[in-house]
């Protein structure tokens, strides 16, 4: 409508800016997506091609194209892929089952005011932005069998010291451990900010019924904050799954073997940068990406059921 | 005294948030709330603070039990971190890295997050958030073979592109949200009173989502801060940034813990500071789109 209220000679600015005005949607959104385009497309195309050949040693060396040879050796190698994605499932699954527990009692402990709130909230924010390879290094050092703190503890009550990082069935319960203490504060911010956000009627309704408090919290809060908990569990198991800095951290250089902490995530670095088997790297890769869309897309869908 | 007869006096106070939230009542439950919460904060707190004291010991007086809590603090750490290993320059790539990513995200990613708030791009948004789900191993072979044919693998840009990759689907997140929550009608007076689309988005728009724009600017740093995995393949020994950094005191035959304490303290406290003046924001992106279900 502005238009047939200007002038009718433009100049090519103002043309420019006409032009501009009509197509923002696209001038807007292009650019980031061109960009995360190219990042993502590319990438995930050759990934997939070269999990299709043979392609190792030099990332430039020549390849054959050997068809989907490597996805039936990747998917009858009993040997490391299926305990590396074993390992991925036990991480993801314990460590978000915990958090989430742990997370909803924090949560509801803080959810009424009290004095001192502004303290418990830094303490609740400070795991979270702490660098995770330093959050690795640190508790290597509070777990190391000989000088570690955690022994030093088990020493006093009597309790023999335990390998934790170093003990083959130990290792992956402690890194699991440590991303406990890292995470859930996270599942904390996001339940709290659901619980602030919850009418209190509903509540107070069921407390004037005579309900007790587990009954509230089972039968009203827990089922009105169920779409805030889906969020939460999408948000952590898409980290959870491709976690990294933790476990090269405790176990990475200097750290022994990566064997007993072995994800499907440490499986494909290992495959690409220590190997150089890109080939069957691309072919993990590809198997791990479609198990974790996989997951997205359940997770979305029934978050969209809870509405 | 029965439930009813006890209503009024749980409508007393009035939160900062403008939200009323009850006090609680029994005496017992205090009294175990407060020890909980106690016992959390401690949980949460002396790992952080064990690190920041074995970075204060030599390292005879970390193999020694009987020195955990008093011992003669010792700078030597710092000075070997800080003088001998340089640190003041991954401190200075650390920050431009994430300096950099943060400033061109927020200039891609902000219009673009209003574009598909505004038109409900749902697709759209879904390819720059596939960013956030792919497994940042799967791009770090292609991403090398070609940042190495460009013959820019070590230098600043690549760091820089690939935290980039990490900051714009979490500030699209955000930023999208936030649009979400801005009234469409301010925009829709300013184009009656006569700016154009494009003018009404640049001078009221754009204003009133400042503090959206410093909570995404805020998280995407400490994102990029924290990064490890792009920086370990992309970085060279003179643009390493800190997280890689830290494994100068890590080497296959033993650690030198009391440096490698220090590192990490050194890595953590900036990021840590910075997220405590800017709590609220930190906390807003964190929860980002949390409760709308």
């Amino acid at each position: 409508m502005a238009a047939v209220l200007t002038p009718v000679r433009k100049t090519a600015g103002q043309s420019f800016s006409d032009w501009a005005n009509a197509h923002r949607k696209w001038l807007f959104a292009a650019p980031a997506m061109i960009f995360v385009g190219l990042l993502i497309v590319f990438p995930v195309a050759w990934t997939l091609y070269l999990s299709l050949t043979d392609a190792s040693g030099s990332v430039r060396a020549d390849s054959d194209f050997i068809g989907p040879d490597n996805y039936l050796t990747v998917l009858t190698d009993t040997d490391r892929f299926w305990p590396a994605a074993g390992r991925t499932a036990y991480f993801t699954v314990s460590a978000l089952a915990v958090e989430l527990v742990l997370g909803m009692c924090i949560a509801l402990l803080l959810w009424r005011p009290f004095r001192g709130e502004k303290w418990v909230r830094v303490a609740i924010l400070l795991p979270l932005v702490a660098t995770p390879v330093a959050v690795g290094m640190m508790w290597r050092l509070i777990f190391d069998p000989n000088i570690g703190f955690a022994n030093q503890m088990l020493g006093w009550v009597g309790i023999p010291p335990q390998p934790w990082l170093s003990g083959v069935e130990s290792a992956l319960p402690t890194t699991i451990f440590i991303d406990i203490w890292q995470w859930t504060p996270m599942i904390v911010l996001i339940l709290l900010a659901g619980l602030t956000s919850l009418s209190d009627e509903p509540d107070e309704a069921a407390r004037i019924d005579g309900a007790s408090a587990w009954q509230r919290f089972r039968y009203v809060t827990l089922p009105l904050m169920m779409p805030t908990v889906i969020v939460a569990v999408l948000l952590r198991s898409i980290d959870a799954l491709k976690t990294f800095d933790i476990l090269y951290a405790t176990k990475g250089k200097g750290g022994g073997s990566f064997n007993e902490v072995e994800t499907l995530n440490i499986y494909a670095y290992g495959l690409s940068f220590d190997y150089n088997k890109y080939g069957l790297s691309s072919t993990v890769l590809i198997l791990f990406f479609l198990i974790i869309v996989g997951i997205m897309f359940f997770l979305t869908r029934r978050r969209k059921g809870t509405n | 005294m029965s439930a009813v007869t006890e209503l009024p006096e749980s409508f007393t106070p009035v939160e900062a948030t403008g939200r009323r939230r009850k006090p609680l009542r029994s005496r017992a439950y205090k009294w175990f709330r407060v020890c909980a919460l106690v016992l959390v904060v401690l949980l949460l707190l002396a790992p952080l603070a064990w690190m920041v004291l074995a970075s204060f010991k030599t390292n005879v007086d970390i193999y020694d039990a009987a020195k955990s809590l008093i011992f003669t603090p010792t700078f030597e750490n710092y000075a070997n971190v800080l003088a001998r290993n340089n640190y003041f320059v991954f401190i200075f790539n650390s920050f431009w890295v994430a300096f950099a990513s943060t400033l061109l995200s927020l200039l891609l990613g902000v219009p673009a997050a209003y574009a598909m708030s505004r038109f409900s791009m749902q697709r759209s948004a879904l390819v720059v958030l596939m960013a956030r789900i792919i497994p940042g191993v799967s791009l770090l072979v292609p991403w090398y073979y070609v940042f190495s044919n460009l013959r820019m693998v070590g230098g600043f840009s690549v760091l820089i592109l690939s935290h980039m990759f990490v900051a714009l689907p979490l500030i699209v997140y955000i930023m999208m949200s936030y649009f979400d929550s801005l009234p469409l009608e301010l925009e829709e007076s300013a184009q009656v009173d006569g700016l154009s689309p494009i003018g009404a988005f640049r001078l009221i728009t754009l204003p009133l989502s400042v503090p959206g724009i410093m909570t995404a600017g805020i998280l995407s740093f400490i994102f990029s801060w924290n990064n490890f995995m792009f920086a370990l393949v992309l970085s060279g020994s003179s643009t390493k940034t800190l997280p890689v950094a830290i494994f100068d005191f890590v080497s296959y035959a033993s650690i030198d813990w009391g440096g490698l304490m220090a590192a990490a303290t050194v890595v953590t406290i900036p990021i840590m500071v910075i997220a405590l003046f800017t709590q609220k924001y930190v906390v807003s992106g964190l929860t980002a789109g949390a409760t709308k279900g």
